[in-house]
């Protein structure tokens, strides 16, 4: 290598889009990562960032762009080649295996062997060797089930060192941990960074960025936005890059009814989640009639939780319910549906729709136990059919019969099956998750437009959505979930998307105000 | 009481369960590796049969033993790879594809046996068994009660204990048992370090094939001198049944087959003696009975691999 000329980029990226069909996940993104440098690259859920790195670890390939390893341009048809290059990657979801040790698990898939047999002596004092020398302790021998999560990361760092990366990328990496993990891990990843290693961090947390990064790409809707300095922006900058001023789409919203009796009211509720940490902590909200409640927020600070624990799938462990004045939080789904209570659930191919039932089956669910839809026990077949030829007429559901599996419907149309479903059930409370995730803009405005009127009609609407667009579109008032509790509320005509934009990604910024 | 002592302290008994738990050892072992890939496989019975079918029909063909176990090792092999084709390539569910396997092997050596001998039932003796090579192993077959059992004994007897040890250390040393492990417990994290999954449960297929293809061999030419249909009599089952109470561990699905086998020889020792005045077909129900006991006490302790009859898309496995 010539002593004069500039040392290239450890990794860069030249233009690199990725379609998947006519979606453009990535467009023409160039970004570049020196040697011992921490970069973030930070955006909001769907932003792009995991497509990104996905490109560059082998998983997918680049659609045009070229990807760059020290200069020279590299093509990965396998993460074992991006592996072989040096990269190495701390994935969200972990990639351990729990019942094997923390050296099996260090070495899988690059064993030392002699003749097929593994060399574990050797390997163990490997892996001795370099948790002491990069001071990630972790025992080689522990089960990996025994770890603790931030250990359990520790190993994925491991790991990649043990491949000797020079590069690494690690996708979320807090999300899963205490704060004192997050303090812990970003020493480990300053001292590595000192010893020459490059990082990526993906994440959606500005505080994240600022502590540990000396530059900062920011992506929006599959799109670079902006890069800086870390040291010469603030955290209100970025979040302005991240949330974007796109047009919103504008719907007319009609007044609310002023401060009217709530619904639905939920009093200082609180729950643990899967991993038996707090998901709600002392969450209290109410939705009146005709009001739409927005609940924004970061995906992951306590909405599924939220959401369980409205419909009924979920209890919670201190704290009420209270539906027209009557305490619901032990009752069952089926009793809170028949009360009066709607739900559109986010995953709306998982727990919306049974996808192999035909429409009017997923139509006439959850109302098939009695007249008009069921006589004595047997399905009045005629009276579904007629059930289903109204609906799809009302909501205009297009692209099949209503006896064609509803598995064959456009995302959109999906979604109206829900809505006409749970809306014609006229319920006096709905709770609505992400109800325009995946759909095109035409359907999206379809969507607002049901919403709202159901609004009109008198009903009280709970709104959880992970875009801010869409939660000032329809909200009478906003409130930000984050971490599981309420960290801000204000009616949507008092606030901006700057403000809540940061109170989603911070979260309460003056604990002593109300 | 003189009675019991007899039947349970006889060096006879001890001989009898080894024998009697060979082929379900064989098949337990090959649901072991089979599982541990991540493959729930239900197929061990028609693939045993399959095996022993040819073991017999190349046996008589050939009239050599040896050539009659090639056949039922090629045949064992060519059927598993059959099933890992539907459940790793086709991603059929494993229990469908398992209970078709076990249907078409019923209908299979049906078919043959009338294409081969032009009749049911029962196909020609082959001339020469397995059981004209049993090897008394010397010094050791001189153990007192141990050694006229243990080391007195056929080739495929020998074999089996064989395989018990070398999968044992496979699983704990080597690189093949480590893919296989964490194929079954977390298949994503194989195939991102680079290593094919799909590869590695075609491997554990076709070696549970063998091991089928070797109890198969077992009972048509090594037990006995021909096949005859359903010959496998549920030993298939009784090995899943083992696989379970073993833990997925080849030492602990040895010990349950070793008492499977001892169930087994124990009805069989006391119906012949006439210890016990009850009519046979009750004790022929006793190996059953030992199995739910065993499977239902022991169930609970040991933990399937995670992955275990989940289908692994790697396309689909992105986003």
């Amino acid at each position: 290598m010539k002593v004069s000329g500039a040392v290239p980029p450890v990794l860069e990226t030249r233009g690199v889009t990725k379609r998947f069909g006519r979606i453009v996940a990535n467009h023409d993104i160039s970004i570049r990562l020196e040697k011992g440098e921490i970069i973030a690259l930070l955006g909001e859920n769907g932003a792009g960032k995991s497509t990104l790195m996905n490109v560059l670890f082998g998983l997918y390939r680049p659609s045009s762009g070229s990807i760059l390893i020290d200069g020279e341009e590299v093509s990965f048809a396998s993460p074992r080649e991006a592996i072989a290059k040096g990269l190495g990657m701390v994935h969200q979801h972990f990639m351990l295996v729990p019942t094997l040790t923390v050296t099996q698990n260090i070495i899988l898939g690059d064993e030392p062997v002699i003749l097929g047999h593994v060399l574990y002596r050797a390997a163990r004092r490997r892996v001795v060797e370099l948790s002491e020398r990069y001071g990630l302790h972790v025992d080689p021998d522990a089960r990996l089930e025994d770890l603790s999560v931030g250990l359990q990361q520790r190993v994925e760092i491991l790991k990649a060192l043990y491949r000797e990366a020079r590069v690494l990328i690690l996708d979320e990496p807090t999300a899963v941990l205490t704060p004192l993990e997050v303090e812990e891990l970003f020493s480990v990843l300053r001292r590595l960074a000192e010893g020459g290693t490059s990082i990526i961090i993906i994440t959606h947390k500005l505080e994240e960025v600022m502590s540990l990064s000396s530059r900062v790409y920011v992506l929006r809707r599959g799109e670079l936005v902006g890069e800086r300095r870390t040291s010469e922006t603030d955290a209100a900058e970025l979040a302005n890059f991240m949330v974007g001023r796109d047009v919103v789409l504008s719907v007319e919203r009609g007044e609310a009814v002023a401060a009217p009796e709530p619904i639905l009211r939920l009093e200082a509720v609180s729950v643990r989640g899967a991993r038996g940490i707090p998901a709600l902590r002392g969450l209290s909200l109410g939705v009146g009639p005709g009001e739409i409640l927005g609940i924004a927020g970061v995906e992951g600070n306590g909405q599924a939780e939220l959401c369980d624990l409205v419909v009924g799938l979920a209890r919670p462990d201190s704290g009420r319910i209270v539906f027209h004045g009557r305490d619901i939080s032990a009752l069952s789904l089926k009793r809170r549906m028949e009360a009066g209570i709607g739900y559109v659930p986010q995953d709306r191919r998982g727990s919306g729709l049974v996808l192999p039932f035909s429409v009017e089956e997923n139509l006439a669910l959850g109302s098939c136990e009695g007249p008009p839809l069921c006589r004595r026990g047997f399905l009045d077949f005629r009276a579904l059919r007629e059930n289903a030829l109204r609906l799809m007429e009302d909501y205009d559901i297009r692209g099949a019969g209503p006896e064609v599996s509803v598995s064959t419907l456009s995302g959109g149309n999906q979604q109206k099956v829900i809505l006409a479903r749970e809306f014609s059930r006229k319920p006096d409370f709905l709770l609505v998750a992400q109800p325009t995730r995946g759909l095109d803009v035409g359907a999206i405005e379809y969507v607002y437009r049901r919403i709202l009127q159901l609004k009109a009609g008198g009903t009280a609407i709970l709104l959880i959505s992970m875009e801010l667009e869409e939660i000032f579109a329809l909200s009478d008032r906003i409130a930000v979930l984050h971490g599981g509790e309420l960290a801000f509320e204000a009616p949507t005509s008092r606030t901006n998307e700057i403000e809540v934009g940061e109170h989603m990604i911070r979260g309460r910024t003056d604990r002593r105000a109300s | 009481m003189s009675g019991f002592a007899a039947v349970l302290l006889a060096p006879q008994l001890l001989e009898a369960t080894i024998r009697l738990s060979t082929p379900v050892t064989f098949a337990a072992l090959a649901a072991v590796v089979c599982e541990r890939s991540g493959i729930t496989n239900i197929a061990m019975e028609g693939i045993m049969l399959v095996g022993a079918f040819f073991s017999a029909y190349v046996g008589w063909l050939t009239g050599n033993p040896w050539i009659g176990l090639l056949g039922g090792l090629v045949a064992g092999a060519a059927f598993s790879l059959l099933f890992a084709w539907a459940t790793v390539s086709l991603h059929i569910n494993h229990v469908v594809a398992g209970a078709i396997m076990n249907i078409l092997a019923f209908g299979l050596t049906r078919y043959l046996m009338m294409v081969c001998y032009g009749r049911q039932g029962t196909s020609e003796a082959v001339p020469l068994t397995l059981d004209h090579y049993r090897l008394r192993v010397p010094l050791l077959s001189n153990i007192p009660y141990l050694g006229s059992a243990v080391f007195n004994q056929t080739p495929l007897v020998y074999l089996s204990l064989i395989s018990v040890a070398a999968l044992a250390w496979t699983f704990a040393r080597t690189r093949f048992g480590l893919s296989l492990t964490a194929s079954g417990e977390h298949p994503m994290a194989l195939e991102t370090l680079g290593r094919s999954v799909y590869r590695v449960r075609y491997q554990a297929v076709l070696l549970s094939g063998l091991l089928c293809g070797l109890a198969g061999a077992f009972l048509s030419i090594e037990n006995s001198n021909s096949f005859t249909e359903g010959m496998t009599n549920g030993r298939g089952f009784i090995a899943l049944a083992a696989n379970i109470a073993g833990g997925w561990q080849p030492v602990g699905v040895f010990l349950a087959s070793l008492f499977f086998g001892l169930v087994d020889a124990a009805q069989l020792r006391a119906q012949s003696i006439g210890l016990i005045h009850l009519p046979s077909e009750i004790f022929l129900v006793f190996p059953y009975i030992a199995t739910i006991v065993a499977v239902a006490g022991l169930v609970r302790k040991s933990r399937p691999p995670a992955a275990v009859g989940k289908d692994f898309n790697v396309e689909g496995g992105g986003d």
